[in-house]
């Protein structure tokens, strides 16, 4: 086992002069469709361009960030994408656990309840977005109101009384798949001895969970984390399609406001300069993310 | 070799098929543009070298779609259907083909006045309109008639108020008054302006400075709030245009304040459950008439970028013209003729005979005057926008910012802070305010 590994190792990681040159074009193809972009945005981040105004153009400096720095709504944007990522990252983390050890169990259908559970990752956002909202929010057509009506209450205006929290649940709706999926594979690699030894020795069913089950998925778990903020950061068409960053500025998130500053506005330079925050956002939350669970997780271990 | 035969063979016949012309159309999914592109089978059969294209979208995608498309020269389009907030402002810019040589048969001094001047830049023409509006009250004349309320022909803002809260009735299924609520420069701020405006307030002073925290703001913020959340549907703020119309033809409104093009409508029995019901009177005032109630019109240009000039001029010249909207009498009924672009379709006996609104429309378009839409003086025109590039980006910020006071997150005063904050923060960026 561990000869053929050595020898897996240093068959891969010894690379002949010449393989260079047969990457190059890949990596290159790589450097043009991912950097290019980026840093055309940095060179626009530091121009005033005003898509309807064309006569007053050219560089300023850091005023596109200054714009952005000494605006309220750019820290409440800041403050919403947190909340909402946040949020999402400990719902969907938590019932993706609770969904995967359930279904890691042996019951009569449970593949077919597998595949209803991973569904509502394959609807399409904008679609789950506006299902969310017209058919089960709405104060007057919605289910929820038609229920409330039913129990003898006033029914709620879900999108204006509650709207972060609503954005919430219909992301977290969306993406407990998503973790249920990555952490049940996680699962399926435990041995089953290792449980069995437990329960021989004693154990219940909460250490069994606790002891075993998560310090096991720790790796698995650094993933959902990791792969979940990358993709929750740039949340935008559940807030497109159902509240549009309001009432006020309740779900104005950094993407929708660099959204808002470029297809609202046309002040592509000032957007381009909140695209520049956003990724260094979300370095910072990488960083920090992954910092934390990683500490936690083989504190958990030892 | 038979392959290559064959190909040489398709790509002769596809060349005789480019002898005609396509143009591309650009317009939003308002009902009277669905009649426009249904008619278009006839300007084709006219016009045989010329063959249309569609492109239909929601008002707002329409918009960007225009705008990226147009400031980076891009030439997708040949017509462009865009509004009296877009024309001068593009036409300044040098976007638009300037329109002007129209044949005789056209008769130009037979379009609205204020309309025209519209969609004119320094007395150039630079769009045609299509269909025009202004803003009316709307109201359900049978529940008027249960509670013995009469509408004079100008009703007041204080009138409304007091018959919101009579005819308010949800139980029965019944809201006193459905006003625009969604979020946006061309939904909810077009008609909160020109409550703001009637009740004395202006966006702006004569050096630029916003006036969004003067006492005149805060009583029509104050009125409009209170009526929208007491008297008003539940989801005001997910409410604009469209879902009032069907919130209206559905029966669910006892009045309603919204464009002179939704009467056409609300007075069908095909599409309105209250056809026979409907009553039509002008926009409420307050303290003044001046601004009390909006222009707009949605109208047919011609960008810069496009090679087929000559096509495009032809098509919208048919769209436009005198014929057109007989044709549309004549198919569709003329209850759904476009309305607000010409005096003649006004003057006609059989539309005044379909049209019970005809006439306080032509008033409403006539009285409203863009450059004078307050009591004070203004460095502004248009009475529900203010016609610089900026005011997109303004008045959908303050929209929020409004919404975001009816759904109670900020205060009042709070809000409309914040919303003068970041309007003089626009106008400190955009040079006009030091």
């Amino acid at each position: 086992m561990t000869q053929t590994q050595a020898l897996v190792r240093s068959k891969t990681y010894r690379l002949r002069p010449n393989t260079a040159a047969l990457l190059a074009p890949a990596i290159l193809l790589l450097v043009v469709f991912t950097q290019i972009p980026f840093v055309l945005t940095l060179y626009y981040s530091f121009r005033r361009f005003n898509l309807l105004n064309p006569e007053r153009q050219g560089f300023v400096g850091l005023e596109n960030f200054h714009s952005h720095l000494t605006d309220p709504i750019f820290w409440t944007a800041v403050q919403n994408t947190l909340v909402l990522v946040g949020s999402v990252l400990v719902i969907t983390v938590l019932m993706g656990l609770a969904l995967a050890v359930l279904f890691y169990q042996d019951f009569p259908g449970r593949g077919l309840a597998r595949t209803l559970a991973i569904s509502p990752f394959f609807v399409m956002p904008v679609v789950s977005a506006l299902i969310w909202k017209n058919m089960l929010m709405h104060p007057v057509y919605g289910l929820f109101a038609w229920l409330a009506q039913r129990l003898g209450q006033e029914p709620i205006d879900w999108l204006a009384a509650y709207p972060m929290q609503s954005i919430v649940l219909m992301v977290s709706w969306q993406w407990t798949p998503f973790a249920m999926l990555l952490i049940l594979t996680g699962l399926q690699s435990l041995s089953k001895e290792q449980l069995e030894a437990a329960k021989i020795d004693g154990a219940n069913a909460w250490q069994e969970f606790r002891y075993i089950i998560v310090p096991h998925l720790a790796q698995t778990l650094s993933v959902v984390v990791m792969l979940e903020t990358i993709f929750l950061l740039t949340i935008f068409a559940e807030i497109y399609a159902s509240t549009s960053g309001g009432p006020g500025l309740a779900t104005t998130t950094l993407p929708y406001l660099i959204y808002l500053k470029a297809f609202g506005e046309y002040r592509i330079g000032v957007a381009a300069a909140g695209a520049v925050f956003a990724v260094i956002l979300a370095n910072i939350v990488a960083i920090f993310v992954l910092r934390l669970i990683g500490r936690n997780l083989q504190g958990g271990r030892t | 070799m038979r392959l290559w035969k064959f190909f040489a063979l398709a790509l002769a016949t596809g060349s005789l098929a480019l002898a005609q012309t396509t143009i591309t159309i650009a317009t939003v999914n308002n009902p009277d543009m669905i009649v426009m592109q249904k008619l278009t089978p006839e300007f084709e059969k006219a016009n045989p070298g010329i063959k249309v294209n569609w492109v239909v979208l929601p008002e707002n995608e329409l918009r960007q779609k225009l705008t990226t498309d147009i400031a980076t020269n891009a030439g997708s389009f040949d017509i462009l259907t865009i509004g009296t907030y877009e024309a001068p402002i593009w036409g300044k810019n040098g976007w638009l083909v300037e329109l002007k040589d129209l044949p005789a048969t056209y008769d130009l001094e037979d379009i609205i006045k204020p309309v025209r001047a519209g969609l004119s830049y320094q007395g150039r023409l630079y769009a045609l309109p299509f269909y025009a509006e202004s803003s009316m009250l709307y109201y359900r004349k049978d529940l008027f008639a249960a509670r013995g309320l009469t509408m004079p022909a100008q009703p007041t803002w204080n009138q409304v108020i007091n018959w919101a809260r009579t005819l308010h009735n949800p139980r029965g299924g019944v809201y006193g008054i459905c006003l625009r609520g969604l979020p946006g420069w061309g939904e909810n701020m077009a008609f909160i302006s020109t409550l703001v405006n009637t009740y004395g307030g202006r966006w702006f002073d004569e050096n630029w400075r916003p006036q969004l925290t003067s006492p005149e703001w805060k009583r029509a913020i104050g009125v409009y709030v209170d009526l929208v959340t007491r008297y008003g549907p539940p989801g005001v703020t997910g409410n604009g245009y469209t879902e009032n119309l069907t919130l209206m033809a559905e029966g669910k409104c006892a009045m309603w304040v919204d464009a002179t093009v939704a009467a056409g409508y609300l007075a069908n029995p095909k599409t309105s459950k209250v056809a026979d019901k409907i009553g039509f009177a002008k926009a409420p005032v307050a303290v003044t008439p001046n601004g009390s109630h909006w222009l707009w019109s949605w109208a047919l240009a011609i960008p810069r970028s496009s090679k087929k000039v000559e096509a495009a001029k032809t098509f919208i010249l048919w769209a436009t013209s005198k014929d057109y909207i007989a044709l549309v009498g004549r198919t569709q009924g003329w209850v759904s003729a476009p309305p607000g672009t010409r005096y003649s379709t006004y003057n006609n006996p059989e539309y005044q005979r379909a049209a019970p609104f005809a006439k306080v429309v032509l008033d409403s378009i006539n009285t409203a005057d863009p450059t004078k839409p307050t009591a004070k003086p203004v460095p502004y025109t248009g009475v529900q926008f203010v016609g610089i590039p900026e005011f997109q980006a303004i008045g959908t910020q303050v929209g929020q910012f409004i919404a975001g006071i009816v759904a109670r997150r900020t205060s009042l005063d709070a809000g409309l802070a914040q919303a003068q904050a970041a309007v003089e923060k626009i106008m400190k960026e955009a040079g006009y305010l030091r």
